[in-house]
C-alpha cells in the first residue's frame, strides 16, 4: 500500500452539493454531495440503486440534476451535455467500452477528433494517419499500455488491452478529471492489475480519477479516498489507508452513518 | 482460413523497443494484409485464377482487346452501383433500391433531354444532354436523401425503407412512361459517352473508374470514410464520440442514390433506351459484389478494392463461359457459391475474433 493520499486541504477540483434527481417516482439522488480533489483516485461506492450512475451522469453532463449545485475548481458550472464537461477537461470511460472494434487503437483514441493533413488535403478531410498513430503510440507508452502494433484493430486485442485503449483515449483528452465506470468488471485478475496500474499512472500525472466499482478489495488497493453513497445520499467519506472492508460494507448497508443528513 | 484468427499476439510481454521491434511489426501487418477480411487477398486470387484458366484455355479469344474492353464495359454500371453500396454496407446498412433508382434516374434524364432538345434526336445539342444527365444524378440523390432521412431520423430499418423505395422508384418510372421504354435518346449521347472511347478506353469505363477511385480515396483516407467505418463498427460509440451519426447516414445513402442516378445515365447512354425492366436484380448484383469483396454485412469492415474484385468475378465468369461454349447460366451458380463461401469466411473470422 503505497497510497500517497493527497491531503484534502487542497480545494476540490469537482464538487457536487445537494444534487436531487428524480426519474418518475424514483428518487435517484436525494441531496447527494460529492467531492474530488486534484490528483487523487477517489472511489465512489454504493449498493445497487444507491445513485452512483446518476451522480456520475450529472457530473459528466449526461443528465441534469433537478436541483443542487455542481462546482468545478470552485466555480458553479452548468453541464447541459457531455460536450460541456469535455471542454472542462472531464472525460468518461464507459462500462460497456465505447470503442469501435474495427478501428485501430489510434483510430479509437482520435475518434471524433481526427487529425487532418495540413493544407489543401486537410480541407478535403484527408486524415493524418501517421500523426495520429505516433501520438497514440506515445499516449499508450506514457500509460504503460503494452500495444505492440497500434495499427491492429481493437477487436483483436485482449479485454485488458481494450480497456487500456479506452482509458488512454479518455486520458488523452481529459486533463482534469476522468470517470471510470467499473473499468475492471469484465477482466481477469492479471488484466485487472494492469488497468489498476494505468489508473495509478493517470493519477500520478495530476489527473483526478473517479473510480466507480463494486470490487471492495480493488477499491481499497487503488483509491486514495472513498466516498460512499446510500439511497441517493453520501453517507461516508473515508481515507483508504484508514478504513477496511468491514467499515465500507457497514457504510454501504447503513449500519454506519457518518455524514449528517443533508 | 480459420487459423489466421488474430493479427497481433494477444499475450502481453514487455514492450518491444529497439531495432528488433520493427520485424514482428511488419510481419504482422503482412499477415493481416493477406488474411484480414478488410483486404481479402484470397478473393483476389480467385479472380486471378479465373482469368488464368480462361486465358490458358482460350488465349486468343479471352485475352483479345475486344473481349477485355467488353468485360470492362459490362462491369461499368454495376461498378458505379457497387461503389455506393460499399459505403452503405460498411455502415451496416443495405440499399435494395439502387436498380429502381437507376431506372427512374434514366427515365427522367431521357424526359429532360426530350423536352429540352430538338424534335429530331439526331440534331439535339450538348446542353439538353448535359441537363438530362444532371437531372439523372439529382433524381438519384433525392431518392437517396429520402432513404437516408427515413433510416436515420425515423429509425425505420434500412431493409424496409429501401425495399419501399425499390417499388416506389420503379413504379414512378412505369407511371411516367406507361411502362414503355423511351426511345429517341439524343444520338450524340449514344455515340460518345454511351459507346465511344477516349484514348482507346470506353467512356463508360473511364467514368466508372473515376467514381471508383474517388470512392476508394474518400473511404480509406478521409474523415468521412473513417466515420463510415466507425458507425458500422459501433454506432453508439460513434455517437458518444460526438459525431452526428444521423446526418452521416443521410449522406451515405445520398451518395449511393446519386451513384445509382449516374448508373442510370450510363445505362441510358449505352443502350440508348431506358431499359425499365432490365434492372430488377441490380441491387442483388451490387450487394453480392460488395460482400464477395470482403465487406462485412455486419458493418465496420470492407474495402473498395475488394468491391472491384467482387464486381469482376461474375463478369469474367460470364465472358469466359460464353467463350468456352458453356451455358452462361452457370455463372449465376458459381457466383452464388462464391458469395456463400465469402460470407462463411467472414463469420469464421468474426467468431475467432470474438473469442480473443
Amino acid at each position: 500500500m503505497s497510497a500517497t493520499a493527497t491531503e484534502p486541504q487542497l480545494s476540490p477540483i469537482l464538487e457536487a452539493r445537494g444534487l436531487v434527481k428524480t426519474y418518475g417516482h424514483v428518487q435517484a439522488l436525494r441531496g447527494a454531495n460529492f467531492t474530488a480533489y486534484p490528483g487523487e483516485v477517489v472511489a465512489l461506492i454504493g449498493d445497487n440503486g444507491a445513485g452512483k450512475s446518476t451522480l456520475v451522469k450529472c457530473l459528466a453532463g449526461a443528465a441534469q440534476p433537478d436541483s443542487g449545485e455542481i462546482l468545478f475548481a470552485g466555480e458553479t458550472v452548468r453541464l447541459s451535455n457531455p460536450h460541456d464537461s469535455q471542454e472542462l477537461g472531464i472525460e468518461t470511460v464507459y462500462q460497456d467500452l465505447a470503442l469501435a472494434p474495427d478501428l485501430d487503437g489510434a483510430g479509437n483514441v482520435f475518434l471524433g477528433r481526427e487529425l487532418l493533413r495540413p493544407g489543401a488535403l486537410g480541407r478535403l478531410g484527408v486524415l493524418d494517419k501517421r500523426a495520429m498513430r505516433d501520438r497514440a503510440r506515445t499516449a499508450f507508452a506514457d500509460l504503460g499500455v503494452d500495444l505492440q502494433d497500434a495499427s491492429v484493430s481493437v477487436a483483436s486485442l485482449s479485454g485488458g488491452q481494450r480497456q487500456s485503449v479506452a482509458v488512454a483515449r479518455a486520458v488523452a483528452w481529459a486533463n482534469r478529471v476522468v470517470f471510470m465506470d467499473e473499468p475492471t468488471a469484465a477482466l481477469g485478475v492479471v488484466q485487472s492489475g494492469r488497468v489498476l496500474d494505468v489508473i495509478r499512472r493517470v493519477r500520478d500525472r495530476g489527473i483526478t480519477v473517479v473510480l466507480i466499482s463494486h470490487n471492495m478489495p480493488e477499491v481499497l488497493e487503488v483509491a486514495d479516498r472513498i466516498e460512499v453513497l446510500r439511497l441517493g445520499r453520501r453517507v461516508a467519506q473515508l481515507r483508504a489507508a484508514d478504513t477496511d472492508l468491514q467499515e465500507l460494507v457497514g457504510a454501504m448497508t447503513g449500519v454506519l452513518e457518518r455524514e449528517e443528513q443533508a | 482460413m480459420s487459423t489466421e484468427a488474430n493479427t497481433a499476439p494477444a499475450s502481453a510481454g514487455p514492450p518491444q523497443n529497439g531495432p528488433g521491434a520493427a520485424v514482428p511489426d511488419s510481419f504482422d501487418s503482412l499477415r493481416s494484409r493477406l488474411f484480414d477480411s478488410s483486404s481479402p487477398v484470397w478473393i483476389f486470387l480467385v479472380l486471378v485464377a479465373l482469368v488464368a484458366i480462361f486465358g490458358a484455355l482460350r488465349p486468343t479469344e479471352f485475352l483479345s482487346s475486344f473481349d477485355i474492353q467488353s468485360m470492362f464495359t459490362n462491369a461499368a454500371v454495376a461498378m458505379t452501383l457497387a461503389v455506393g453500396m460499399t459505403y452503405v454496407i460498411i455502415t451496416a446498412g443495405i440499399d435494395l433500391s439502387v436498380g429502381s433508382v437507376l431506372v427512374l434516374g434514366g427515365v427522367l434524364a431521357a424526359k429532360t433531354m426530350a423536352a429540352l432538345g430538338a424534335a429530331n434526336p439526331y440534331t439535339t445539342g450538348w446542353w439538353p444532354i448535359i441537363a438530362g444527365l444532371v437531372v439523372g444524378v439529382l433524381v438519384g440523390l433525392a431518392c437517396g436523401v429520402v432513404n437516408g432521412a427515413l433510416i436515420a431520423w425515423l429509425r425505420i430499418p434500412a431493409l424496409i425503407v429501401t425495399l419501399g423505395m425499390f417499388g416506389i422508384a420503379l413504379g414512378l418510372a412505369d407511371v411516367l412512361t406507361s411502362g414503355v421504354d423511351l426511345a429517341g435518346i439524343p444520338n450524340r449521347l449514344g455515340s460518345t459517352i454511351g459507346n465511344g472511347s477516349v484514348l482507346g478506353i470506353p467512356w463508360l469505363v473511364v467514368i466508372a473508374a473515376i467514381a471508383t477511385i474517388v470512392g476508394a480515396f474518400v473511404l480509406s483516407q478521409t474523415r468521412f470514410g473513417r466515420y463510415t467505418y466507425a458507425i458500422g463498427s459501433n454506432e453508439e460509440a460513434t455517437r458518444r464520440a460526438g459525431i452526428n451519426v444521423g446526418w452521416h447516414l443521410v449522406k451515405v445513402y445520398a451518395i449511393a442514390g446519386a451513384l445509382a442516378g449516374l448508373g442510370g445515365d450510363l445505362s441510358l447512354a449505352h443502350f440508348t433506351t431506358t431499359t425499365i425492366s432490365g434492372h430488377l436484380e441490380d441491387n442483388l448484383t451490387a450487394i453480392s459484389a460488395v460482400v464477395i469483396g470482403g465487406t462485412s454485412l455486419f458493418g465496420g469492415r470492407g474495402t473498395m478494392v475488394g468491391t472491384v474484385v467482387g464486381v469482376f468475378i461474375p463478369v469474367v465468369l460470364a465472358a469466359g463461359l460464353v467463350i468456352m461454349n458453356v451455358q452462361s447460366f452457370w455463372q449465376q451458380v458459381v457466383t452464388g457459391v462464391i458469395l456463400i463461401v465469402a460470407v462463411y469466411f467472414d463469420q469464421v473470422r468474426r467468431r475467432a475474433r470474438n473469442r480473443a
